[in-house]
């Protein structure tokens, strides 16, 4: 059985016996040498968005009956590391051990709101608001302790979860000193942090507790969740976006497979609830071929897919001018170039799941969604139930990498919870429908047109983005959902979600006198949703692919001609540490190596990324040999997490770049699988190596998908200097390469 | 329903399942087992990989009642009676090499598969071993270094 967190509810802690001071607690700490302090410096910046939202102590810190704390925050576990890195921020704060924090991850009514784990910002959110409030705990527990001792701070020793009189003498642990009550104190600046030169695990490579559980096939997955009596469904989805059920024969149904317990039908949503999962399985089986449906999807010719986005989108708007860039670019010597990327799938490899029950009273989810919260209400508003009667669970699934199809299972899993009330229903998706109904990333188009001056820098810049929108995660609008669109008194989306995603970076970082932005809007045939580092991996792969194309005119070196246009020491050193990892680096006949830079969002972490790679004359095929990056992220919370993850976001990302694209007729998507949408297998995996600059005294930003954007530019670079071909419509594929 | 016995991770289970049922889903839904994973149910992927007769398999489309006297082995069944890793899953933990760690079953499984037939391998040949394994995060070079350390702790 999976075992539920150890306060599944706000729970407080039982009034428990006090210890009359003076009495040594534990006969091991006499004789112990006193840890050093370290010192602390008062805070006094601005504090993390999600610490306005729940600005008290208890709402992100608790101490358990133990002593021992739990630590709550509104993010989900992706597989990026956060409950570690949470972990090590409170440690920290607090002088505990790690074994001596628990991190009790999103679940509505007991963490904070956080909204979406998404955006690299959940180390700047959640785990620095966890700095803060455990740092505002300390100094409570020690004037606490204080009074309780009858002793000064100053001599008191506080570390391993004890605050401890100097003399050794007298001690009390955090849940001695609060005698059963909680902070319930305002997180507000000044606040005493530990100052970094004396951080135990911040900055440091922990390894994170659950690769051993996961290795020892421990219930940790939302998959693994197993509860008594629990069913399992399937949802038979529409045959196409706009397709209606016209018939459905289910007459046959309990006859043809067994352990049916009941089909639930409602409009154009199909369910069925069965006792084990392959009965399922055959049952969605069974009713796909005894059902009709209406067809009207009606998609664009895919090879004409650039085209139909150009007629369909709205008038640009423009979203950054400086300068005259027209008046600059008119007249003069103007470089153009033209990027496409096609929709991209967030590919993750377990199929979306969920489990949820009705008790009567409570409709209770669990979930692997990205923002628990958000999603609640749109399952709210879906069911039209009051959001308090929803208790959402995050639970681990397989990694999403943007807004994945969790959201939709959860609530496949209400509406067939609400129709069989009292049993744990567990829906599965398949990998069908995985990929045909995954909320895609937007294909894009990116126009540049630039001038030089006389010394080979440049004059003025011109950025052209065509994008759908980059977020329609679910919110208050129940048609985010996808079965809204199926029920009964279907609804339709009433916005266009995050548009501003898509000209994410579209605005080079680079010192332009003249520089014009210009987003020109579709709401295009897939449906579209976030992807990892949004709009950022094709601004970045068409400015850095264009940069080298203007350093080419320029005559100058790829990496000299972008230092010339930086003046951010930040982004300056990943550029020179970048060329330093990969200096000796020899290139065979055949081999090229091409370099791409980004400071993500403009405002949050630096990356840079080189890329070698070999292409075969004959046929064009590409062989990515390594991938090099030099990242700074500023402070760094887990070294060996920000590492991982910074290489994992260059696989993605190369295979994104050489391998991936949806591809659909008019009558629906027709990537149905992995056969249908290749991502890379091993034999295509490079070396990796990856340089963390450590800047522990500026802000912490999200390490996450800031390897991805420069990656593909890097290939692309890469590729023209080995084999002096160019390609400007993604993925780079061998023909594409030899019809260059 | 027949009734089939099993020889899982060393014990002998008996299921009642109707015969096309595939092995996967009597390792998770019968004998609640987590090790092998639901990925793709078209053996593209490998995340259900497990060991039948000591060699990697698929388990999401091959039916229980194909596997006549066969021995399955699933992550759960690698460790110990003493609780003990297997120098795989500990290489794995070792290197951190992991990001969700969905695949990570198909993973060890394919690369205790490999050093079964081969206890030294070189890159190309784990690479190839691996080759119906797939992994999102991007944890690859993560998972090589972990066989490669396995094969050396032998």
């Amino acid at each position: 059985m999976f075992e539920l967190p150890k306060t599944s509810r706000r729970k407080f802690l039982q009034k428990i016996g006090y210890i009359s001071v003076g009495f040594p607690l534990l006969g091991m700490v006499l004789g112990e040498q006193d840890p050093v302090m370290a010192a602390r410096e008062n805070f006094q910046g601005t504090l993390p968005g999600s610490l306005r939202g729940a600005n008290r102590v208890n709402a992100w810190l608790q101490v358990l009956e133990d002593g021992r704390v739990m630590i709550f925050s509104g993010k989900v576990e992706l597989g990026q590391g956060i409950r570690m890195a949470i972990c090590q921020v409170a440690a920290e704060e607090l002088d505990l051990e790690l074994d001596q924090v628990e991190v009790h991850l999103a679940e509505t009514g007991l963490t904070p709101d956080e909204g979406y784990t998404a955006g690299s910002g959940s180390v700047p959110n959640s785990a620095m608001s966890v700095r803060y409030a455990a740092a505002t705990a300390r100094q409570k527990l020690l004037e606490l302790a204080s009074l309780k001792l009858k002793t000064p701070v100053k001599d008191l020793i506080f570390y391993n979860g004890k605050v401890k009189t100097k003399n050794n003498n007298q001690s009390l642990n955090f849940a001695e000193i609060l005698e059963g009550a909680q902070i319930d104190l305002e997180v507000t600046v000044p606040i005493p942090v530990k100052v970094k030169s004396g951080y135990r695990y911040v900055g440091k490579a922990i390894p994170r507790k659950d690769i051993e559980k996961m290795v020892r096939a421990e219930e940790l997955y939302i998959q693994d969740l197993r509860f008594p009596g629990m069913l399992h469904a399937r949802v038979l989805r529409p045959k196409g976006y706009q397709s209606k059920l016209v018939k459905l024969d289910e007459s046959g149904l309990s006859s043809q497979v067994s352990g049916v317990i009941k089909t639930v039908i409602k409009s154009s949503f199909i369910g069925v609830i069965t006792e084990r999962e392959y009965q399922a399985v055959k049952a969605e089986r069974y009713l796909k071929a005894n059902s009709e449906w209406s067809t009207g999807t009606d998609f664009p010719d895919q090879n004409y897919i650039y085209t139909h986005i150009r007629s369909i989108a709205d008038p640009p708007q423009t979203i950054r001018n400086e300068g005259n860039a027209n008046a600059e670019l008119n007249g003069n010597e103007v470089f153009k170039a033209t990027y496409t990327k096609p929709y991209l799938k967030h590919g993750s490899i377990g199929p979306a799941c969920a489990i949820a029950m009705f008790d009567g009273d409570i409709l209770h989810i669990w979930s692997h969604s990205q923002g628990i919260y958000p999603m609640r209400r749109a399952i709210a508003a879906m069911l039209k139930m009051d959001e308090e009667k929803i208790h959402v669970i995050a639970v681990p699934g397989a990694g999403c990498f943007g807004h994945s199809t969790a959201d939709d299972a959860a609530a496949d899993a209400a509406i067939l919870a609400l129709a069989y009330p009292g049993k744990h229903i567990r829906v599965q998706w398949s990998r069908q429908d995985e990929h045909y109904w995954d909320p895609y990333g937007s294909a894009m188009i990116m126009e540049l047109e630039a001038s030089l001056d006389e010394n080979g820098r440049i004059k003025a810049w011109k950025s052209e983005v065509w994008t759908d929108s980059h977020s329609m995660r679910p919110n208050n609008d129940p048609a985010t959902l996808l079965d809204s669109r199926y029920l009964e008194n279907p609804v339709e989306l009433k916005d266009r979600g995050y548009l501003g995603g898509g000209h994410r970076n579209a605005d080079p970082y680079y010192s332009i006198p003249n520089m014009q932005v210009n987003a020109h809007f579709f709401d295009g045939p897939l449906r579209v949703s976030s992807l990892r580092s949004l709009g950022s991996y094709t601004t970045i792969f068409s400015i850095e692919s264009f940069m080298d194309e203007l350093a080419e005119k320029a005559g100058k070196d790829p990496l000299e001609f972008r230092l010339a246009h930086l003046e951010d020491e930040r982004a300056i050193a990943v550029i020179h540490k970048i060329r330093e990892m990969c200096d000796s680096e020899f290139m065979k006949d055949g081999e090229g190596i091409g370099f791409a830079f980004s400071r993500y969002k403009n405002t949050a972490a630096y990356s840079a990324v080189a890329a070698k790679v070999w292409v075969e004359k004959a046929s064009g095929a590409v062989v990515i040999k390594k991938l090099w990056s030099a990242v700074d992220v500023g402070e760094i919370i887990n070294l060996d997490g920000i590492t991982n993850q910074i290489e994992g976001g260059m696989i993605q990302a190369a295979s994104w770049t050489l391998k991936e694209q949806v591809t659909f007729n008019q009558n629906g998507i027709t990537s149905s699988d992995w056969a249908s949408y290749p991502v890379f297998r091993f034999n295509e995996i490079p070396e990796v190596k990856v340089a963390m600059i450590d800047r522990p005294d500026l802000p912490a930003e999200g390490g996450g998908e800031v390897s991805m954007p420069p990656t593909g530019a890097a290939i692309a670079n890469a590729v023209y200097h080995a084999c002096g071909k160019r390609v400007y419509d993604l993925p780079i594929t061998t023909e594409k390469i030899k019809s260059a | 329903m027949p009734k089939y016995r099993l020889h899982i991770n060393g014990s002998e289970k008996v299921v009642d399942v109707e015969p096309d049922t595939p092995l996967l889903y009597v390792l998770r839904d019968q004998l609640e087992l987590n090790g092998p994973k639901f990925g793709c149910g078209l053996s593209q992927c490998g995340s259900c990989m497990v060991l039948v007769d000591g060699v990697a398999v698929t388990s999401c489309i091959r039916p229980v009642a194909s596997l006549g006297n066969s021995r399955v082995i699933t992550l759960e069944g690698l460790v110990n009676e003493n609780g003990k890793l297997h120098p795989v899953q500990e290489a794995f933990v070792k290197e951190q090499a992991a990001q969700c760690g969905y695949c990570l079953n198909g993973m060890v499984i394919a690369a205790v598969s490999l050093l079964n037939e081969n206890p030294n391998p070189n890159e190309a040949e784990i690479k190839d071993a691996l080759q119906v394994n797939l992994c999102r995060c991007g944890a690859h070079t993560r998972i090589i270094s972990a066989i490669k350390r396995a094969a050396g702790n032998q």
